[in-house]
């Protein structure tokens, strides 16, 4: 095991293919790496609007997620990106029903979650958990770090020695065994998220729903969180879904990645493929927009540029939610129709009418949209 | 430059940091949260609070010494000459004061123009940073502005005094990417049409490497690492710097090869007079680093260690 708390920077990186190979078996369960662990289909979160002190009517609705299919398959990562406000979060929550979906179904493990009942609903919650961005928020400052811990085996009764599991707890996510009698803010951000994923892996679970698990802490602290990620899916099996804004950072950790615009997907790639060759409009802006950080690169960039803001959840635009931001909008359909998300090349999906076109660039982004400095105008979009 | 800040406990925020830039130079401050950038900033604005805080060195700011400027006179020179952007635009921003009315007060009291000009100016400068249907923003208050938007209409407000010097304190931190990509083509398009001096802070080495011409690296409140953008990036030679660089991912390299942490945290520093305030992190240290402070040497290439790293490139780009 590689202790993350003290990880060298000479260390010397594991083979490649390391982490797909046989791992050692997941304590829960018959576990085979591949069969859909979870199923998302239709999902939408739809949050009322209320107005009026007395009658509360409704007035509208915050589309939050509009529609969401996914799957990620056991011992796989998936990844979702995209603007703030897009319904990442969201998702995340509806899968685990911490926010109740208005349609749609979930299937966690072949159980539908939509139809089971408060008791077998908790029971299956400690199968899929949730670790936040900021670790503070989700840990009660006056509870210590052992209890902290230990809570979650209370509750859901943990057979066997509970401090002997703490003490194995801490060492797993590279904290020593003295932090237990600590406080939350005696730790610092790094090691409180050590802590919010003890807690979160206390039940061996089979998914880890992370919610921008890294963007809260310093950039020279990051590295080790992800590694530690890393090691606890390959020790563990886990099944991760991880949120966040940082697209290299969920790139890294990522085998499939959706991308979200205005509560849909607007594409999904395996993760080597998206910076590569992205098919949607705005996953190319969104690549193009990323910093790099080296300067031989960044000069040799082009940058899609998107204009005005992302449209308000609560007036999602008719036919392409993207069009009206779109550079490569075409006179029709985009107003009109609404894509579906399609597969166009096997493990390629993308919601967009025009994306075989775009790909080979017979449609291009308006002259407005790029890059008054770049070097290589005319060229195709981010290759 | 020394600033020294005297609060509760003495805090040394920042010491010994110096730097220059020229008409039409974009330089970068990058390091951590609480290294000291906005410290800095404030410092050459002339924006710490008088009380508390003791602010020694020299700004000099085309041959006018700002430190000891009168108050008043430097804030005469904050509105027309030296302009600066944070990361949180509400904090510049007047919350009971409609965005319009800010903007057109800046051009009014230093550019001299009329009231009808200022609002056509107004209206103008909000296009061109990219704000949808003006007329109406001009008339809307800051809260009623998305985040983006009020970052685009606080440097509306920067660029209506077509300042000399312009610092810009993480101004996209709080922004989506592609409103990232949109701030600072703009602040490119200024430091190039307009000859502006552009100071960059910031903890995102992305930025850096594609906004920068100078980049100084800071760490606990000094200036560890100094270089062109290209020599840093393509030779980083502080061993922090060189782990920062190897801890991020990269979107544009192979996925797969693990990263490499910096160890510990930054709270794990010691203080600079009892030797390198990176020694408990450092895996370069050796016996001189907790017995003696390093000082910044060397000329283009500027560095606070004992045991660089060697130079050379240190990664491959692989061209794409
Ligand atoms: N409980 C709620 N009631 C009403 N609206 C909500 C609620 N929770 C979220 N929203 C809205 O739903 C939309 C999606 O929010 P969500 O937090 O899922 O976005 P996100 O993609 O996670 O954004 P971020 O990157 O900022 O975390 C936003 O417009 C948000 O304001
Ligand atoms: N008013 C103050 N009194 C005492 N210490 C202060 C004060 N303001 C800042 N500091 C200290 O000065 C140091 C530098 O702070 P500064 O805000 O410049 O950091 P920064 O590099 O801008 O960080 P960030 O990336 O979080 O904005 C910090 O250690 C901080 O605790
Ligand atoms: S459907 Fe039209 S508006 Fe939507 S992403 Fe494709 S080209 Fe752009
Ligand atoms: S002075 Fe020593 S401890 Fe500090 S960065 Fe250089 S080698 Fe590391
Ligand atoms: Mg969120
Ligand atoms: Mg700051």
């Amino acid at each position: 095991m590689t202790s993350n708390g003290t990880a060298e920077p000479g260390e010397p990186a594991p083979p490649d293919g390391a982490a797909g190979s046989a791992g050692p078996a997941p304590s829960n369960g018959a576990a085979v790496p591949g069969e859909p662990l979870l199923s998302v289909r239709g999902l939408k979160v739809h949050f009322p609007i209320r107005k009026g002190t007395l009658l509360q009517r409704v007035v509208g609705h915050v589309r939050a997620v509009d529609g969401v299919d996914l799957e990620v398959r056991r011992g796989m990562t998936y990844g979702l990106v995209g603007e703030s406000g897009c319904g990442k979060s969201t998702l995340g929550k509806a899968v685990l029903r911490l926010v109740e979906p208005t349609a749609g179904t979930v299937v966690f493990d072949g159980v539908n979650l939509a139809l089971q009942g408060p008791e077998p609903m908790r029971r299956l919650r400690r199968n899929m958990q949730m670790v936040f961005q900021d670790p503070l928020a989700s840990l009660d400052p006056r509870q210590s770090v052992e209890s902290a811990l230990t809570e979650p085996l209370r509750a859901h009764g943990f057979p066997g020695d509970r401090s002997k599991r703490v003490r194995e707890l801490l060492d797993i996510v590279g904290l020593p065994a003295g932090a237990a009698g600590r406080y939350p803010h005696e730790f610092s951000g790094g090691q409180r998220q050590r802590v919010g994923i003890a807690r979160a892996i206390a039940l061996n679970p089979d998914l880890i729903i992370a919610d921008e698990p890294v963007s809260a802490l310093d950039v020279s602290i990051q590295a080790q969180i992800v590694n530690l990620l890393e090691d606890l899916q390959e020790q563990l099996g886990l099944t991760y879904v991880v949120v966040a804004h940082d697209l290299a950072v969920v790139r890294h950790v990522s085998d499939v990645i959706g991308v979200m615009y205005l509560g849909a997907l607007v594409e999904e790639a395996p993760s080597d493929e998206l910076y590569a060759e992205p098919l949607h409009p705005y996953t190319i802006a969104l690549m193009s927009a990323i910093p790099i950080p080296d300067p031989e690169v960044e000069e040799r960039r082009r940058r899609i540029l998107l204009t005005g803001d992302l449209p308000s959840p609560v007036d999602v635009p008719p036919g392409c939610r993207f069009h009206t931001r779109c550079p490569f909008r075409q006179p029709t359909r985009c107003a009109e129709e609404s894509p579906d998300l399609r597969e166009m090349r096997p493990g390629r999906k993308v919601a967009c009418h025009w994306a075989e076109e775009i790909a080979t660039g017979t449609i291009r982004a308006a002259a407005s949209a790029q890059d008054p400095t770049a070097t290589e105008v005319g060229a195709p979009a981010v290759q | 430059m020394v600033f020294r800040q005297r609060g509760r406990p003495d805090v040394r925020a920042v010491d010994g940091v110096g730097f220059s830039v020229a008409p039409g130079e974009t330089v970068g401050l990058v390091g951590e949260s609480g290294c000291g950038k906005s410290v800095t900033s404030l410092a050459v604005m002339g924006l710490l609070p008088r009380r508390g805080v003791r602010v020694e060195g020299s700004v000099s700011f085309d041959g006018t010494e700002l430190l000891s400027l009168p108050p008043d006179k430097l804030r005469t020179l904050r509105g027309r000459e030296l302009a600066v952007v944070f990361q949180d635009p509400m904090t510049s921003l007047n919350p009971v004061v409609p965005v319009g009315t800010q903007v057109t007060e800046v051009l009014v009291r230093h550019r001299g123009l009329n009231e009808g000009e200022a609002r056509k100016e107004a209206g103008d400068l909000l296009r061109r940073v990219g704000i949808p249907d003006p007329s109406r923003r001009l008339r809307e208050y800051p809260h009623q502005l998305s985040g983006g938007m009020r970052q685009r209409a606080l440097i509306a407000t920067a660029l209506a005094c077509r300042p000399r010097l312009l610092i810009a304190d993480e101004p996209t931190t709080a922004l989506d990417v592609t409103i990232q990509a949109q701030i600072l083509e703009l602040l490119k398009t200024l430091v190039a049409e307009s000859g502006t001096a552009l100071i960059l802070i910031t903890h995102d080495l992305g930025v850096v490497a594609g906004m920068c011409d100078t980049v100084h690296v800071m760490y606990a409140g000094r200036i560890v690492e100094r270089a062109s953008r290209h020599d840093l990036f393509g030779a980083p030679r502080h061993p922090y710097t060189g782990g920062l660089l190897a801890s991020v991912p990269r979107l544009d390299q192979p996925r797969g090869t693990r990263l490499e942490p910096i160890a510990g945290s930054p709270r794990d520093t010691i203080p600079w007079d009892r030797g390198c305030a990176f020694a408990p992190r450092c895996p370069n240290r050796v016996e001189e680093c907790t017995s003696a402070t390093p000082e910044l040497l060397g000329g283009h290439h500027g560095l606070r260690c004992f045991n660089p790293l060697r130079s050379g490139p240190v990664r491959e780009v692989t061209p794409r």
